[in-house]
């Protein structure tokens, strides 16, 4: 209780007048209530509008085999067929590098931050450089990658670059997350713990990171379906491929952001805007799906511990 | 009364962590948990690096017994590793440092790698950088300032974040104290999925579906404030237009600001809110006098973050925004085309050809990263400075929320 009693907010001197006439108060009241009930309707008219559209658009090729099992290759914008399949991939390989590459480092920087740097200014500056990392712009990481991959090194346009700079974006939001499930896991269990004898470095990795397992894959779930949906990246590291090219090192490589971004200045030939309709619905199913099943873990750890 | 709590992400385990991992506890304290540690000062998050000493010596001083009876069970084994402990703690704690540390030199590099390959083209640059609006790079007379990106990033952002916040507080406002209970994760959940939606696909679909929409609005407001240059209507009708791109980076900030300034109002302690209600104050006046000076520090840094965000974003902006005809004069309303730092970067990749060229890109990249920073800063320090009301109080939180548990 002391903790509510330290919260007070500031009153700045207003008097609380609470003796207006009550039909003026209870118009106010209901006017609020009117303005926020419309203000939730207001967001959710996009999410509806560009979920209807993007699906009633897109479904019909995503139902057909060859759109998972083929690539574009000697598909004209013109024409109609070939699948989606090296974009696909190209997705799914370039996360999973980018995720490889992050969540350790994010697991490790958030255990950092709370069981071995609390309160040290060492770690007050870590958490204001992930904030900063945070507000980092995709093209900005793309851009630095750029200097240093290409500039630099010399190396060449490639997927592994994309995920370099998508570990950028990745990393903050996985840690954060890992982060704010640490610190919820009850002091008692690190105690506890202590109490027996086991070192620091086995209770985090025995105590706390299991208790906050759940939690720690919501957050690299989510952090992959924002770096899954990035585009910016690839349009300076990586060139759009429409065959199917496995291999992150060498050569451009297809992805889905890039398939909608390569066919969306020709939207007035059906079978290019049927391409990129169909491309954004896998690309929304993907994220979607990721997010969805984020939370699916959550809730599933959550209960579990009940 | 309406609570806060089911509105709380869903990948939070509340307080019942402990009971989850209560058996395991069980399993370790089994019989003999060795003498009382002394951790009556532990409630505070200072002691912590005691905790991290103590228990090496509570082992070798008297946990030996405790130690041999536990080699039948399971945890034995951990137990018998504990000399061995001191390496493995410096071996992880310095993986965990040097993680901590990797993040800073990130954001160091990323400064230091833009700023040294911008130097050389920001040298040869012949107009001036920051006041200049041609942009000519490459080319033996090498001409760009970024006075026009900057204006149109700026100000489409700023419109982004003044039509979202309004829209965010309600949002949040209306998951935490006005939607019944049932109702408030799925619409928390939903507001978050707008955050899932790739920013291509805002694009496609904003200039595709929503910019047509908008039209009448931007021809109402053009000619009702037509006199202020921002608002002028320029000839021709374009659709890829600022404002257009603003409302488009509007909803894309949305779910940013309205999960933050949600958390927020959540967390206002249950004491001001039914002492405001107890004094006989309506639910708007309820949030009027406890909710929003509580939350207020948190909305303006959720909607600094918001502006960062919005101040990056790339692909839905180059997507929208028409670019203007390098003859055209350039014009400053909101109601014409433009290009932002990002557009402009992400619109011209395949211009990457020479380093001077590559080098002012980069240039505006540092720029745009500086300002981003900036705003970030802000935001953060706001944090920081504000009332101790808005502070995110965590570990008292769960103290908090465990007492309304047990009034309740």
């Amino acid at each position: 209780m002391t903790a509510v009693a330290e919260n007070k907010p500031a009153y700045d001197g207003k008097v609380l007048d609470l003796t207006g006439k009550s039909g003026a108060r209870a118009f106010k009241n209901t006017l609020a209530t009117v303005l926020i009930v419309l203000a939730f309707a207001v967001a959710m008219i996009p999410l509806l509008w560009i979920l209807f559209t993007v699906v009633s658009k897109g479904y019909h090729l995503l139902l057909s085999a060859d759109w998972w099992s083929q690539s574009q290759r000697g598909i004209t914008v013109r024409r109609a067929g070939g699948g989606a399949y090296h974009a696909i991939m190209g997705t799914l390989i370039m996360a999973l590098i980018t995720a490889v590459i992050a969540v350790p480092i994010a697991i490790l920087g958030a255990v950092y931050l709370v069981e071995y740097g609390k309160g040290t200014r060492a770690a007050k500056a870590v958490s204001f450089m992930i904030d900063i990392l945070t507000g980092v712009p995709s093209i900005v990481a793309a851009l630095f990658v750029y200097a240093v991959w290409i500039t630099v090194f010399g190396f060449n346009r490639v997927g592994f670059a994309v995920s370099l700079s998508l570990v950028l974006l990745m990393l903050p939001v996985v840690l954060r997350s890992t982060e704010e499930m640490l610190k919820l896991v009850p002091d008692e269990l690190r105690e506890a713990s202590y109490a027996l004898g086991v070192p620091k470095w086995k209770t985090i990795l025995k105590v706390v990171v299991p208790t906050a397992f759940g939690g720690i894959i919501t957050g690299v779930m989510l952090g992959l379906a924002r770096v899954m949906g990035e585009t910016a990246p690839l349009l300076i590291l990586v060139g759009y491929s429409k065959n199917i090219n496995l291999n992150p090192f060498d050569g451009f490589m297809g992805a889905l952001p890039t398939m909608i971004n390569q066919d969306r200045t020709e939207l007035a030939l059906p079978n290019a805007a049927d391409r990129v309709w169909a491309a954004a619905l896998t690309l929304i199913l993907l994220v979607l799906a990721l997010n969805l099943l984020a939370r699916l873990v959550a809730r599933f750890s959550t209960i579990k511990s009940k | 009364m309406s609570s806060p709590d089911g509105t709380a992400p869903p990948d939070r385990p509340d307080g019942t962590a402990s009971d989850e991992t209560e058996p395991k506890i069980e399993d370790l304290v089994h019989e003999d948990a060795g003498p009382t540690p002394q951790f009556g000062g532990l409630a505070s998050e200072h002691a912590e690096h005691e905790a991290a000493q103590q228990p090496a010596e509570v082992m070798t001083e008297s946990g030996v017994e405790a130690a041999g009876t536990k080699a039948t069970t399971e945890t034995g084994g951990k137990l018998e590793l504990g000399p061995v402990g001191h390496l493995g703690d410096r071996l992880f704690g310095g993986l965990a440092r040097g993680s901590g540390g990797l993040v800073v030199l990130i954001v160091a590099f990323v400064g230091i790698f833009l700023l040294a390959l911008a130097i050389p083209a920001l040298i040869d640059d012949k107009s001036s950088f920051l006041f200049s609006r041609i942009w000519e790079p490459g080319g033996d007379e090498p001409r760009f300032g970024i006075a026009a990106l900057f204006y149109t990033t700026v100000i489409s952002s700023i419109i982004a974040m003044l039509i979202a916040v309004p829209i965010a507080i309600g949002v949040a406002l209306f998951v935490t104290y006005y939607a019944p209970k049932r109702l408030a994760a799925p619409v928390a959940h939903a507001v978050d999925l707008l955050a899932a939606v790739p920013s291509i696909i805002y694009g496609l679909w904003g200039i595709l579906f929503f910019a047509p929409i908008l039209r009448p609005v931007i021809n109402g407001l053009s000619s009702a404030l037509g006199w202020i240059p921002l608002f002028e209507k320029p000839p021709g009708d374009n659709v890829g237009v600022v404002f257009t791109a603003s409302v488009v980076l509007a909803i894309m900030i949305l779910p940013v600001v309205t999960a933050i300034s949600r958390e927020i109002f959540a967390q206002t302690p249950i004491s001001h809110r039914e002492g405001a209600l107890a004094l006989g104050a309506t639910r708007w006046e309820m949030i009027r006098l406890s909710v929003l000076p509580y939350g207020r520090s948190g909305v303006v840094s959720a909607s600094m973050l918001g502006l960062g965000r919005a101040l990056g974003e790339t692909v839905a902006v180059l997507i929208i925004l028409s670019v203007p005809n390098g003859n055209d004069p350039w014009n400053s309303s909101i109601f014409a085309g433009g290009e932002t730092f990002a557009s402009k970067i992400a619109n011209n990749a395949a211009e990457f050809d020479s380093p001077e060229k590559t080098g002012a890109y980069i240039a505006a990249g540092l720029v745009l990263f500086v300002v981003t920073f900036l705003v970030n800063s802000a935001a953060r320090i706001i944090v920081d400075r504000s009332t101790p009301g808005a502070k995110r109080p965590r570990r008292n939180r769960r103290a908090g929320a465990a007492t309304e548990g047990a009034s309740a």
